[in-house]
């Protein structure tokens, strides 16, 4: 348990100093100084096992179903790598409680670095490698926020991001190679994969998979080419930088590759690409590191440089090289980090980091001068500092391998990068301290010990294992060494070796770097006349024209073009339509066709007639909506005539409700439809539409011609509405019974529309552009002579209470003859909208107090209640009893709870034809229609009044 | 007979009529009422996805009818699952409208949000095709009525783009239908399985048209390419919460993709055989690509959360097209993931929006009232989105990465590199949005709390944690309902329909 607990302690903190940051900066850090502490003492206490050459290990289940499990172990590399990340990081959070300006928020600060804290311990420790997974990418996330800390400055938030899409992307990269690993083993457990070598290297897909693995180590180790983020990342706070690039963020590519060592190394394929990578970067980093003036900046490509040496050694494949790589990684978290904060130091008191402006400050900073001075020493690998140690076995290594049959290359290039880092080395320490005084440097001092505390301690650690590695580093490394190699490794580190060729090499680096750095001047003036690739400038020239072409793409698509939306939707319908069609067999119908008559043919003609005239006359609005009446008349009558009065009846209510209340909209729209499109696109269009009607009528036409495979279910409703349903309309019965949920449904959707109509008028009737179009409204057609005929009051005022009874008999017979409650319902609102037709609106309205709202709300209500009131009998929602009963004088009559079901349909229909009338009559109100107070025009001055 | 399964359609179904009729007038009413309602919902709804866990499928029989010939409601685990994640999202969407005020800014939203309940919970509940054609109905016309809410020229021009586009789905369903029908004679679900199971030969050209008009229905809800076009500027345009709600929209489409091709039309169906896998694959596909593209080429936040939201649907579709257990259970991980992770995603965009008023990308602005706060919770919620670790997005895009392991060489390559395009896009709005704005020295206008809206962002992302941690035991939950989808006897058992003759 206590292993996950050390991961997790760094997480469940981290939102402590960011609270703490309120009773102070010194609370803050404490805080999260007690967190990592605490976490750094949990693992001392494994130490001891550890070194013994136990493993511990906690097993949590997590996804066991994907074998992602939150499974942690550690030994001796792991111990290695927490120790560092815990105690530098113990290091860095006080070095920044003094680094850090009053007015840089530091409870955010210390909340990051933990986050990030945790995503590094979790990756070490991670016994699972979709767990570690997790943590390699909440490592990139994290780093993000840290990079990106200050956040006013472009650099900061450009290096940031700059920093996420290259690890993100070999995060991603590593996924799939973390997949395929996995899955060649059958299990993503460490433990479990890394005693699968030869299955590993055998497989088919070790090479995808080992790619793809290097490239999320490659990008997090900052190797040749991915090298570029690293130095824009040093847009961070110095702490940053020092933790992320001495001990951390971008070691976890090497601890990943040591990690997998064991199954990954020793083939040809990882020799050549890792070894290779590791050493062009080790290389050329150090070159471009001689000639950076930032400070930081030529720390961070002596950063890649040394990653590269290690990466190099680690590619060797053999347990030797591997071992110096384990001892290099330590010495390298010490001195770099103390470097690190040394620049800091410098530009705390300086405010400047620029070795062109720095110069002479060993008087004014002599304790950061010592610091540096060891420090610097060890980096050049100058005896018998640690960096020396690590450095000659480096060379020693390099001087036995032999890559692709050449010997000399890779003792040569070698030599050559660590004749560089010399050359760095000294110019760091010499450009900075050495020299003449620079007067410009406005008094430059010795920070307070909380400064130079942490960097101070780092390079003690730097001379006692320069001086007594055995005592001091042997058994961590040996721990570590054997964790990577899988086999036991007892390391002898001394200082003298012979004159061995590690020692020539040594000696000539050393040598030809000080020659180079007296060179500094002339060979600097050289490499900035040299082109140079910017790797800033490459990665936006490729992501930013990215960007672009995703914008112009984006925007061109979406554009809002219905009419493309429209064609693009209907080819792919007929597209997929006809293809489904073609791949399956198809055995025409075998109904006879029924013989063609006079009436049907009719109707047909004036069916295509006016559907083409649509198609003609489309742009005349007004004709279009008489156009689509027609059709309807002509659909309603083609119901009659195939015997279906149900729906003849429906569709000719709902025909006239709705002409007329498009016409009354249409009122307040122009009349014709523009040209918006070119002949072109219209033609195109055309032949789209009409590939479309083809496809609908040979459809139709296949499913006319032919009875279902099996028995349909209408023979069911059939057979048993009189004697089930208690009403020998069919029809009728499957509406208000059979599928009479189906119908709820619908006048739910009848009573919506009505409520969003009026809520769409509430909104047009606001203030702004819609409303001021109205107010100003200009009626662009005359009005009638007559608005309000007294001929046309008097008819429907007599055609009212007919309508009415109409109506009531329509919804009566409905269980047994055709009609019923929504038929019913339209024809009770066709009279109540002729009324208000013949006296107008505000006249209408002020004769009833009904309440379209509570009319459709009624209506839904009585029909749900309809349906809950079969719960009371126990049975299911919506199932209908019927009896008969006799009232004297009447015949016996039936009388069916469907009915009640009925009833709410009829009020919902009514109440949402009324409901859109009365909002549509509103916008005619705030469009300026005179208010009559009379029922109908008088030549009285006073019948009308505004 | 369990009468609690009807109870999600009804109880909303009768809310909201009773918001209209008696507290129309009356804000403070309609938000109690409509919370309680909503509340309510989620605890049946949690209750009902006990029942589905411990019981075989259960069908209520609407009328008493039996199945075939009347309609029936069937709870299963799967339909379960879609109306808690509905309630919950919903509820969470409503505290939200109601603590920024949304609710106020135009007529009966409190009453048109039961009805979208009401048509949600109906589609997720129904065994009988036609039926989902009605409630796809009153899901539309109550999510339009949502989206206008408020007002406003862009608001109503995307508003008619969203009802016309839906309208020809509406249109397409029908047809659809009507095939379906021809060839079988039946409408209920389970009825379908078995017939199109055993259709005579000479009707496989016919029922693959049903199947893919139905398909592409399904695909215009859920959002596929290229019939997606509706939704960049539906969603972009919509009312913040609105948007969020919309989040399990587009599942509606995915959710009927699962019920009706697993049941309906399974893989070893032989006049269909794998043909709707085999669309779906490359759609989607293409639609993850365009998301992808579209928050990376996005010019204002709301747009950039559309096609996040399309990625997802992407991403989500990918899966779902595989049609086997594994991947099925993948993609019920993913859907609940998409639909709290973009619902949470408008909600903080909406936050961000009402504060800069301006949600353009393409400039910075001042800071703005509780920058930090709200940064964070972007940042977190774009993590969940994206699909990196820690959050559920990055487990669910594991789980696919491992259903899909048969195409290896097309699915792989899309769904990472589409996630870096995504991280890519998220980082650049985020730095423009929350960074960027440090450079400006002015102070932020000052501006309320509004402790429900945040509580209502903080529930959800709680809730993706909660997925995160809980992911063992809710994928064993999902790969139940998963082996329940792929073997649909039980299914078909519970309707008890009659012998064929």
């Amino acid at each position: 348990m206590s292993l996950a607990l050390i991961v997790a302690l760094p997480f469940l903190g981290a939102f402590l100093p960011g609270l703490m940051i309120r009773s102070g900066r010194n609370a803050c850090a404490v805080s999260a100084g007690a967190i990592t502490s605490l976490a750094l003492v949990m693992l001392g206490l494994h130490a001891p096992a550890v070194l013994r050459g136990e493993v511990i290990q906690t097993r949590i289940d997590w996804l066991p179903q994907l074998g992602l499990n939150a499974n942690f172990f550690l030994d001796g590399l792991g111990l290695l790598f927490a120790g560092l990340i815990l105690g530098i990081g113990l290091l860095i959070i006080l070095y920044a409680r003094f680094y850090l300006d009053r007015r840089d928020p530091m409870g955010q600060f210390y909340t990051y670095l933990l986050l990030f804290q945790g995503a590094m311990v979790g990756i070490v420790l991670s016994d699972n490698i979709l767990l570690l997974l997790v943590f390699w990418e909440l490592t990139s996330l994290s780093s993000f926020l840290l990079i990106g800390y200050w956040k006013h400055l472009p650099e900061g938030r450009q290096g940031a991001r700059m920093a996420l899409t290259v690890t993100g992307m070999g995060g991603l990269a590593m996924i799939a190679g973390m997949l395929i690993l996995g899955q060649i083993v059958g299990s993503y457990d460490l433990s479990v994969i890394l005693q699968n070598k030869e299955a590993i290297q055998a497989s088919d897909w070790y090479l995808p998979a080992l790619i793809l693995i290097l490239l999320g180590a490659f990008t997090k180790s900052a190797q040749f080419p991915f090298h570029f983020w690293l130095p824009h990342a040093m847009a961070a706070p110095t702490p940053v930088s020092a933790y992320l690039h001495s001990a951390t963020m971008v070691k976890a590519g090497l601890f990943l590759m040591a990690r997998l060592w064991p199954v990954l190394a020793g083939t040809p394929e990882w020799f050549y690409i890792v070894a290779t990578t590791g050493l062009v970067t080790m290389v050329v980093a150090a070159k471009i590191a001689l000639f950076k003036d930032d400070l930081k900046a030529l720390l961070a490509f002596s950063t890649v440089s040394h990653l590269g040496l290690i990466t190099m050694l680690l590619g060797f494949g053999t347990q030797a090289a591997a071992t110096v790589a384990v001892f290099h990684i330590i010495n390298h978290a010490t001195f770099k980090a103390a470097l690190f904060m040394v620049a800091g130091i410098v530009d705390h008191s300086t405010h400047t980091r620029d070795l062109k402006l720095l110069g002479g400050l060993r008087r004014a900073m002599p304790i950061t001068f010592a610091i540096t001075t060891i420090a610097a020493l060890s980096m050049a690998g100058i005896p018998p500092l640690n960096g020396f140690l690590s450095k000659e076995l480096m060379l020693e290594e390099a001087s036995h391998t032999v890559w692709a049959g050449i010997p000399w290359l890779l003792p040569v290039l070698a030599t050559i990068g660590a004749l560089f880092s010399v050359a760095y080395s000294f110019r760091f320490l010499g450009h900075t301290f050495l020299g003449q005084p620079r007067s410009q440097l406005d008094h430059p001092h010795d920070p307070s010990v909380g400064l130079w505390g942490a960097p101070a301690f780092l390079t003690l650690l730097v001379v006692l294992i320069g001086l007594f590695p055995m005592l001091s580093a042997a058994w961590l490394i040996d721990a570590a060494a054997s964790a990577v190699t899988g086999e036991a490794v007892a390391v002898n580190i001394y200082h003298w070796h012979g004159f061995t060729a590690a020692f020539w090499m040594s000696v000539i680096a050393i040598l030809g770097g000080f020659v180079l750095l007296m060179l500094h001047a002339p060979l600097n003036r050289l490499w900035l006349a040299t082109p140079r690739p910017e790797a800033k400038r490459i990665f936006d020239g490729i992501v930013e024209p990215l960007a672009a072409l995703a914008r112009g793409l984006t925007q061109r698509l979406h554009d809002g073009a219905l009419t493309r939306y429209f064609a693009i939707a209907t080819v792919a319908i007929v597209a997929a339509g006809f293809a489904a069609f073609l791949g399956g067999a198809h055995s025409p119908g075998l109904r006879p066709e029924t013989p063609v008559e006079i009436v049907p043919l009719i109707g047909w003609f004036l069916l295509i007639a006016s559907a083409a005239a649509i198609v003609s006359f489309h742009r005349n609005r007004l004709l279009a909506l008489v156009l689509v009446g027609v059709i309807g008349l002509i659909v309603s009558v083609g119901f009659a005539y195939l015997a279906a009065p149900d729906l003849a009846l429906t569709q000719i209510s709902v025909e006239v409700v709705t002409v007329i209340l498009l016409l009354l909209a249409l009122n307040f729209v122009p009349k014709t439809t523009p040209f918006e499109s070119t002949r072109l696109r219209r033609g195109r269009d055309g032949v789209i539409a009409t590939l479309a009607g083809l496809g609908s009528g040979a459809l139709i036409y296949a499913l006319m011609m032919r009875d279902s495979a099996f028995p349909s279910i209408s023979g069911y409703h059939l057979a048993n509405a009189k004697t089930e349903g208690g009403g020998t309309n069919v029809v009728n019965v499957i509406l208000v019974d059979f599928r009479g949920y189906d119908t709820f449904g619908e006048i739910v959707v009848l009573g919506i529309a009505a409520l969003v109509i009026f809520a769409l008028t509430e909104a047009i009737l606001r203030a702004g552009p819609a409303n001021d179009r109205l107010l100003t409204w200009v009626q662009d057609q005359r009005d009638a002579g007559d608005r309000h005929p007294l001929m046309l009051v008097v008819a429907t005022r007599m055609v009212l209470p007919v309508a009415i009874m109409v109506g009531v008999y329509i919804f009566l017979r409905g269980h047994n003859e055709p009609g019923g409650g929504f038929i019913a319902g339209l024809v009770v609102a066709i009279a109540l909208v002729m009324q208000y037709m013949a006296s107008g609106f505000a006249w209408t309205e002020a004769r009833q107090r009904v309440d379209y709202h509570a009319l459709i709300a009624a209506g839904v209500l009585i029909a749900g209640a309809a349906g809950v009131g079969a719960w009371f009998t126990g049975t299911a929602f919506l199932t209908s009893d019927f009896g008969y009963v006799t009232l004297p004088p009447l015949a016996p009559f039936e009388l069916a709870t469907a009915m009640i079901f009925d009833a709410g349909v009829f009020l919902t229909v009514l109440g949402a034809v009324m409901l859109a009338l009365a909002s549509i009559s509103r916008i005619a109100l705030r469009a300026g229609e005179k208010v009559n107070t009379a029922p109908y025009d008088t030549d009285l001055p006073d019948g009308e009044v505004r | 007979m369990n009468h609690w399964i009807i109870a999600p359609v009804i109880l909303p179904a009768l809310l909201a009529p009773l918001i209209v009729l008696g507290m129309r007038n009356d804000l403070v009413l309609q938000r109690v009422f409509g919370l309680a309602g909503t509340l309510a919902l989620l605890l049946i709804s949690g209750g009902l996805l006990y029942t589905a866990s411990v019981n075989p499928p259960e069908v209520y029989f609407l009328g008493n009818w039996p199945a075939p010939f009347g309609i029936v409601l069937v709870l299963d685990r799967l339909a379960a699952i879609m109306l808690t994640l509905t309630a919950f999202l919903a509820l969470m969407v409503q505290l939200y409208a109601i603590g920024t005020g949304w609710d106020g800014r135009g007529k009966h939203f409190h009453a048109l949000f039961q009805f979208q309940l009401m048509g949600l919970c109906g589609a997720f509940l129904t065994g009988d095709a036609f039926n989902l054609f009605v409630f796809f109905e009153v899901l539309l016309i109550a999510s339009y009525g949502l989206m206008i809410h408020g007002g406003g020229r862009d608001r109503l021009r995307a508003g008619v783009q969203y009802v016309a586009y839906n309208l020809l789905g509406s249109t397409l369903f029908l047809f659809g239908l009507a095939t379906l029908y021809s060839v079988t004679g039946t409408l209920n679900m389970a009825d379908l399985a078995v017939k199109v199971a055993s259709l005579p030969e000479g009707d496989a050209a016919l029922i693959r048209v049903a199947g893919v008009l139905l398909l592409l229905v399904f695909a215009i809800k859920g959002a596929l390419v290229p019939l997606h076009f509706w939704l960049p500027a539906t969603y972009a345009n919509a009312p913040g919460p609105v948007a969020a709600l919309f989040a399990v929209m587009t599942k509606v489409g995915a959710y009927a993709t699962l019920r009706l091709y697993s049941l309906v039309f399974p893989p070893d169906t032989p006049a269909t055989g794998a043909l709707f896998g085999d669309l779906l694959l490359p759609a989607a596909l293409v639609t993850l690509a365009v998301g992808a593209l579209g928050v990376l080429g996005a010019v204002t936040l709301p747009r950039l959360v559309a096609f996040a939201a399309i990625a997802s649907m992407g991403t989500l579709f990918i899966a779902l097209s595989g049609f086997t257990a594994e991947s099925t259970a993948a993609t019920l991980y993913y859907l609940i993931h998409s639909t709290l992770a973009t619902g949470a995603l408008f909600l903080i965009a909406d936050l961000v929006q009402a504060r800069r008023g301006d949600s353009s990308l393409r400039h910075a602005c001042p800071p703005i009232a509780q920058q930090g706060l709200i940064a964070a919770l972007f940042f977190a919620t774009a993590i969940a989105l994206a699909g990196m670790p820690p959050l559920s997005g990055f487990l669910g895009k594991l789980l696919i990465l491992d259903a899909t392991r048969d195409n290896l060489t097309t699915v792989w390559p899309t769904i990472l590199v589409t996630s870096l395009v995504i991280i890519i896009g998220f980082s650049r709005a985020g730095s423009q949005l929350f960074w960027k704005s440090h450079a400006s020295p002015a102070d932020p206008a000052p501006r309320a709390a509004e402790p429900l809206a945040f509580t209502a962002v903080f529930a959800l992302l709680a809730a993706l944690v909660a997925l995160t941690l809980l992911a063992g035991p809710v994928t064993a939950y999902l790969q139940a309902t998963a082996a329940e989808l792929m073997d649909g006897a039980a299914y078909v058992a519970a309707n008890r329909l009659p012998e064929l003759p």
